[in-house]
């Protein structure tokens, strides 16, 4: 058990480099933000996570044709993380849109 | 010229224009370039998957079927989101961020529940796909809640008897529940599924007795959850935007929340345990 897990870190640690670079670039980049940004930037951050479809479509071209409920579930992962990027990225650019006319 | 080498720079440029991105969105003046440039890497990572993705082990195959189906889930997924996104009124925008993260996180928690299977023996991947799970069900129906909240079909706080203990309990429970499936790595779907049931009732009870006023703050939380739900689907798959642009909305996230909180001027632990108000928290 141990040894599975010290061995799939050591698998991966170039992922765990980026993992925790990111976390410290995420922490910085959005540094001093103003109040009044709180909700678009929430609404920003909440498309960008949405990348996850990404991985929603690596599961479907990994399956198999013929194995109908894997194909499925593959298909409504895709529509609901397609909902997280477009209805993300659309609501944050209807909001800043209202903020610019201020 | 490996084909791969492709994939791994349409995936650098997307990382970049996430962290360009979010950092232009902290700013009034470039706010909303930013939210345009990370959408732009989002299409270029998507398409770039579509195109070029191949499994190490030869997994991948692309019959046009699948290819169809993929194109067509994107294409519903798109259209109701555009239709959603502009037609609903100004103030119930902040319900739509939440709706939109649920159904992130619902995407993460599928993830696991395909990729389970596939991954029984190596404990590694077994362990990121059950914390993706777990993280990505309670995202979804901790949003779901929050959504029914702002939008004012649930109006009250609902809090059980100590909700607070019980809570804590059922998210005990859950992390040793998760982790007995890494450690045992059952081969019939049932516990993965019983998993993904016992995390979207601890989303539920989670979100159900926070006031309505402290909204925001849950559901910036739970948009960090996802984040993270994300990151994991990344590390589980070694693809480096799902890794990036994950844990960068993992921490901007959290930092985001504390932030929501100061502005507020309450710690964030009195909105998750509602020491606030303590008079009507008797119930």
């Amino acid at each position: 058990m141990i040894n599975d897990i010290v061995s799939f870190l050591g698998q991966n640690i170039e992922m765990i480099y980026i993992l925790i670079l990111s976390v410290f670039v995420g922490v910085e980049v959005i540094g001093k933000v103003p109040a009044v940004l709180h909700t678009p930037l929430m609404s920003g951050a909440n498309a960008i996570h949405g990348v996850v479809i990404v991985g929603a479509i690596i599961v479907m071209l990994n399956t198999p044709v013929d194995n109908i409920l894997a194909l499925a579930l593959g298909f409504v992962a895709v529509v609901l993380g397609t909902l997280n990027v477009i209805g993300g990225f659309a609501v944050t650019d209807r909001m800043l849109e209202m903020f610019k006319k201020k | 010229m490996e084909i791969k080498y492709i994939l791994d720079i349409v995936y650098l440029i997307g990382s970049v224009t996430f962290v360009i991105g979010l950092k232009m969105l902290s700013h009034p003046d470039t706010a909303r370039k930013g939210n345009l440039y990370a959408a732009f890497g989002m299409t270029l990572a998507i398409a770039g998957t579509i195109l070029w993705y191949n499994h190490p082990g030869g997994y991948t195959s692309r019959e046009p079927l699948k290819i169809i189906l993929i194109l067509a889930a994107i294409g519903i997924g798109t259209f109701a989101g555009w239709l959603t996104a502009n037609k609903v009124q100004m103030t119930k925008m902040p319900e739509l961020v939440s709706l939109f993260n649920g159904m992130g996180g619902a995407c993460a928690a599928l993830i696991g529940i395909m990729e389970y299977e596939h991954n029984i023996g190596n404990t590694g991947a077994l362990a990121t796909i059950i914390a993706g799970l777990i993280i990505g069900s309670v995202s979804f129906s901790g949003s779901i809640i929050a959504f029914l909240k702002l939008n004012e079909t649930m109006k009250k706080p609902i809090r059980l008897p100590s909700y607070n203990i019980l809570n804590t309990a059922v998210m005990i429970a859950l992390v040793a529940f998760g982790a007995y499936i890494v450690y045992a790595q059952p081969e019939h779907m049932l516990l993965p599924i019983l998993l993904l049931a016992a995390a979207l009732v601890y989303g539920v009870l989670f979100v159900i007795p926070i006031g309505g006023a402290d909204m925001p703050v849950v559901i910036s939380l739970l948009n960090s959850f996802t984040g993270l739900a994300a990151a994991f689907g990344g590390f589980l798959y070694q693809n480096q935007v799902m890794l990036t642009g994950g844990i960068l909305v993992g921490s901007a996230g959290t930092i985001l929340t504390l932030a929501m909180c100061k502005a507020m001027n309450r710690p964030l632990s009195n909105v998750i345990f509602g020491a606030f108000g303590a008079g009507n928290a008797s119930g």
